[in-house]
């Protein structure tokens, strides 16, 4: 019974997919295509004959219609097209060396986000109103509100440069250097996700249901355990799709900080360079990323809650 | 006769922006085994807040004074341990809005069962069982099928019957009843008002039902409370109550329930006035603004009258057959006539 | 068929009744207002946030014109001194010798200025498409609504760093940008709000007796948006600026001689290790703009539906 309702409910939500990937390719093309300058206008300055041979070979002396469709029908079989700054490399490869670093420095901290984040949403909810509450929410409030730029290079001069803990920046896989990227990254995804638990868990824990338990003789831990849990917890879950943007985004001026060689920081030195491809790509495959992580999600929470299923979900 | 519960003194008080106010004020309420008693009053009489306390779940800002004794046992000095293994077996409350007050993310059967398998250690499949013939008995259909469903998929009326039933699951010894058929259509209460007149006949449990609808209480009472602004004004066996109602408010209400057996076009009496603000009750009698016979004497505290039958009222109107509660003096007529000063001998309220 | 304006003469005692209904509306309506900043007013966290930022508003304003130098002008005996009273450079200075507190100031001012136009743009925006949708309901408000469920899987972030890349450093732009990157929590709050009163009984009574489009929207939903719309302008003026110093600081947002906070912190981050207080001065700043916003805006959201309080 419930099966079907969420098959139902995946199926819409595919649908629904297709249309905002090809918003989102649409715009973004078009958007770098405007631009002013082309992609190898930077270089040194080549002779016309050769300019124009690149520009075939990249398509680029085609209307632009033409190119539009050309690139779509790339996409779908999943080919970003060469990149135009680094000539010798495609954007696949590319994206498939910044990927696993970004990845994993955001899954980090989404997986510690979640944790601290919830763990001090139910302390504080626990003790609601008093100095453990206010001073907490205090610090998260200062969590929301220092932007990541701020935070690291107070860390890094804290724990690296004065302390001399940490590396102060750069990648190699090591744990080590893992450590400052994935806090800062986290900050404020756990200060709104601690939040987000205490108001919802203080929400939960006055209503009906929860008097219910009580009145029938069940002790306060299984009555939080049991009862007030996984409610209190459906926000939560719901913010994840806005928490994978907030990562992506914050990972843009982490990994610049940071130094780290993941998709942010391609795409701020493609956007800067002009390398359509690049840019698009990374941009395309982002999306992709957020769509998909959104849909996943919905599908969780359709499943965790039982109310779902009959209103269908707008 | 021991009495089941024995609520002497109860005040209860809750902590607001606007200061303190009192809901419930200096209470003493006897309850005997077996015995059905109804709370009636307006919204905001405290009868609810009367019977949170007693079961300790008041709200955070909620603070009780008093005694509540089950079978000589203090509630209000129990530790929340202590309280734990009494309520859900001994005593049971359920309330009134069946879809809030059942948790929609867990199964009937999970709400169900844990409360057995906690207070009688039955093991998974045994409580399922006891909890499906508990549904059997309270005419769910098809209750093997049902009871694996959310509270979404049940009625409102199916809903407050599982509440019911989740409540006697441990045969407790008294059950408290909140508005139990408040929030449902009429077809419904009348199902339920039927329900809980079938437990009456069929079982040894006391029952409190907490309610303002008056119907209700003529169906299925023993013993009836009325209360006003957090006091008793008046309490006496629903025979009384109904057929020689002492109390202003109690004539009020009963002056207010449409009755078949009226002409159509006779004007509904309603009680004028708005329910009382608990932070600006007038002084004295707390009635005498809204009371059609109030008199200067009114602005002085009530006297409380008695009689051996547990027979109360708290009015200047002398009560038929009731004397004066030790102690106290009725204020004087307003003409000057002699107050009438009875020896009251000491007595107490009986169940 | 009577007309609505015979239909309004014709049954003068209910016009009358109807109209002393609204009148008590309208007062009671008033005392929410009162009320509200009552509540307001008792919220420590948001008062303090309030004096501080009217404080920091005069700094911005008037503090540079009461100090003896401009934001570009070089102290050259006086480069990466720290913060002394000696020197005059309370905030110390940058490599260049700069003042880093006129630099602050003078930042701020970019920064408050991009939050309020950029919040402005956003609202103007957002409003319109939202009262638009939930005014004209059905297929109209499904398929906009629709439009922005849309875009709202956008990543905006790059598509607004894109346009910078593209466009160039426009103030401008700058504006219109960040503004469209917040437009959509507004728009969909602000539809949701019109659908909800749109169906409220009061309004339908109102129509039933011939009270105009106009009133109804002057008198009734108009000042219900107020204050759902006012809470979301005091939570978007510091995501705004948040956006503003984030793109400053990879070096995309206001162009030079014009500074602001991020760019400030960007130059601060750099030289830290040797001399921190071009960094701490403008993050505190920021740091506690965007502080005293938040709790203004929760404090506001707070004292005018206390029922969301938590």
């Amino acid at each position: 019974m419930r099966q079907e309702g969420i098959l139902r409910h995946a199926t819409n939500r595919i649908l629904g997919l297709v249309p905002t990937m090809l918003v989102l390719i649409t715009i973004a093309f078009f958007l770098i295509r405007v631009a002013p300058g082309g992609p190898f206008d930077s270089e040194k300055i080549l002779p016309p004959e050769i300019l124009a041979n690149l520009e075939m070979q990249y398509h680029l002396d085609e209307p632009l219609l033409q190119q539009y469709f050309r690139y779509l029908g790339q996409i779908v079989t999943g080919d970003f097209g060469p990149s135009f700054h680094y000539l010798d490399q495609s954007v696949n490869e590319l994206i498939a060396r910044g990927f696993p670093v970004s990845a994993t420095i955001g899954g980090l901290a989404m997986l510690l986000a979640f944790f601290a984040g919830i763990l001090i949403g139910v302390i504080a909810a626990l003790r609601q109103n008093s100095a453990v509450d206010y001073s907490v929410m205090g610090v998260a409030m200062l969590g929301i509100s220092v932007p990541n730029f701020v935070i690291a290079p107070l860390l890094i001069l804290g724990l690296a440069i004065y302390g001399g803990w940490l590396p102060a920046g750069g990648w190699d896989w090591s744990g080590q250097r893992m450590v400052l990227p994935v806090v800062t990254l986290a900050l404020p995804v756990i200060a709104y996700i601690a939040r987000l638990t205490r108001g919802s868990m203080i929400e939960v824990l006055h209503s009906n249901y929860i008097r219910t338990a009580r009145a029938k003789g069940l002790p306060e831990r299984v009555v939080l355990l049991r009862h007030a849990l996984k409610p209190a917890l459906l926000p939560v879950i719901s913010y994840m799709g806005p928490a994978t943007a907030a990562l992506i985004t914050g990972s843009v001026v982490v990994e610049r900080i940071y130094n780290i060689p993941g998709l942010g920081s391609f795409f701020v030195q493609g956007a800067m360079n002009r390398d359509y491809t690049l840019v698009m790509g990374i941009v395309v495959f982002y999306g992709l990323v957020i769509i998909l992580l959104n849909f996943v999600v919905d599908l969780l929470y359709a499943w965790l809650n039982p109310r779902i299923r009959y209103d269908e979900a707008p | 006769m021991k009495p089941l519960l024995d609520i002497r003194g109860l005040v209860v008080e809750f902590d607001t922006p606007e200061g303190v106010v009192k809901a419930v004020n200096g209470l003493d309420v006897r309850l005997a085994e077996g015995e059905t008693l109804a709370i009636v009053g307006e919204s905001g009489a405290g009868k609810t807040q009367l019977m949170l306390a007693v079961m300790g779940l008041l709200a955070e800002n909620g603070h009780a004074h008093g005694e509540a004794l089950y079978r000589g046992r203090d509630l209000m000095q129990m530790s929340p341990q202590e309280l734990n293994r009494i309520r859900g077996s001994d005593i049971a409350m359920i309330f009134q809005d069946p879809m809030t007050s059942l948790n929609p993310y867990l199964t009937i059967e999970t709400q169900m069962v844990e409360v057995v398998m906690h207070h009688q250690g039955l093991k998974r499949d045994e409580a399922r069982a006891h909890a499906v013939e508990m549904l059997r008995a309270v005419r769910i259909p098809d209750p093997e099928e049902r009871i694996r469903q959310y509270p979404h998929e049940y009625s409102g009326g199916m809903r407050q019957r599982v509440m019911i039933a989740m409540g006697l699951l441990c045969e407790p010894d008294l059950l408290i009843a909140d508005e139990p058929s408040t929030a449902l259509d009429v077809t419904v209460q009348a199902q339920i008002t039927e329900l809980v007149r079938e437990l009456r006949e069929r079982t040894s449990m006391a029952i409190v039902i907490i309610t303002h609808d008056l119907a209700v209480v003529a169906e299925l009472s023993d013993r009836v409370i009325v209360m006003y602004a957090g006091e008793i004004v008046e309490a006496g066996s629903a025979e009384d109550i109904f057929y020689r109602p002492q109390h202003p408010y109690t004539r009020g209400l009963l002056a207010s329930v449409a009755r078949l057996d009226k002409a159509s076009d006779d004007e509904l009496h309603a009680i004028p006035g708005n329910p009382p603000n608990l932070q600006d009750l007038p002084t004295g009698c707390h009635f005498r603004d809204r009371c059609g016979q109030a008199t200067e004497r009114c602005k002085r505290p009530p006297p409380l009258w008695l009689d051996d039958t547990g027979r109360l009222s708290r009015c200047v109107l002398p009560m038929a057959g009731g004397r004066l509660q030790a102690g106290q003096i009725l204020p004087p007529e307003p003409d000057g006539a002699a107050a009438d000063e009875d020896a009251a001998a000491p007595g107490g309220e009986d169940a | 068929m009577t007309t609505d304006a015979e239909q309004r003469t014709a049954d003068p005692s209910v016009e009358d009744a109807f109209t002393a209904a609204l009148a008590e509306k309208d007062e009671r309506g008033r005392s929410l207002w009162i009320d509200a900043w009552h509540r307001l007013l008792k919220n420590r966290a948001a008062v303090v946030s309030g004096v501080i930022m009217l404080l920091m508003l005069l700094a911005v304003l008037i503090g540079p014109m009461l100090l003896p130098w401009e934001g570009d002008f070089t102290d050259w005996d006086h480069t990466s001194s720290p913060p002394s009273l000696e020197t005059g450079h309370w905030f110390g200075t940058d490599a260049v010798g700069r003042d880093i507190l006129v630099r602050t100031l003078e930042g701020g001012r970019i920064s408050l200025l991009v939050g309020l136009v950029a919040t402005l743009v956003s609202l103007a925006i957002g409003v319109t498409y939202g009262a638009v949708s939930g005014y004209y309901g059905g297929l109209t408000d499904r398929i906009m609504m629709r439009a922005v469920d849309i875009v709202y899987a956008l990543p905006f972030m790059f598509l607004v760093i894109l346009l910078m890349v593209v466009f160039g450093r426009n103030i401008i732009l700058i504006f219109v940008a960040i503004g469209a990157v917040n437009w959509l929590d507004m728009a969909r709050i602000v539809r949701g709000q019109t659908l909800s009163l749109k169906s409220m009984e009061f309004v339908e009574a109102a129509r039933a007796c011939g009270v105009s489009h106009q009133a109804i929207i002057r008198r009734h939903i108009i000042p219900n948006l107020l204050g759902v719309v006012m809470v979301y302008v005091t939570l978007t003026i510091p995501q705004v600026i948040l956006v503003e110093s984030f793109l400053s600081f990879l070096g995309l947002g206001v162009q030079e001689p014009m500074s602001s906070w991020g760019a400030l912190v960007a130059d601060g981050a750099q030289d830290m290790e040797y001399a921190p207080w071009t960094l701490f001065f403008p993050a505190a700043f920021l740091t506690v703009t965007l502080y005293c916003f938040n709790y203004i805006g929760d404090g506001m959201r707070d004292a005018l539906d206390p029922k969301d309080r938590l």
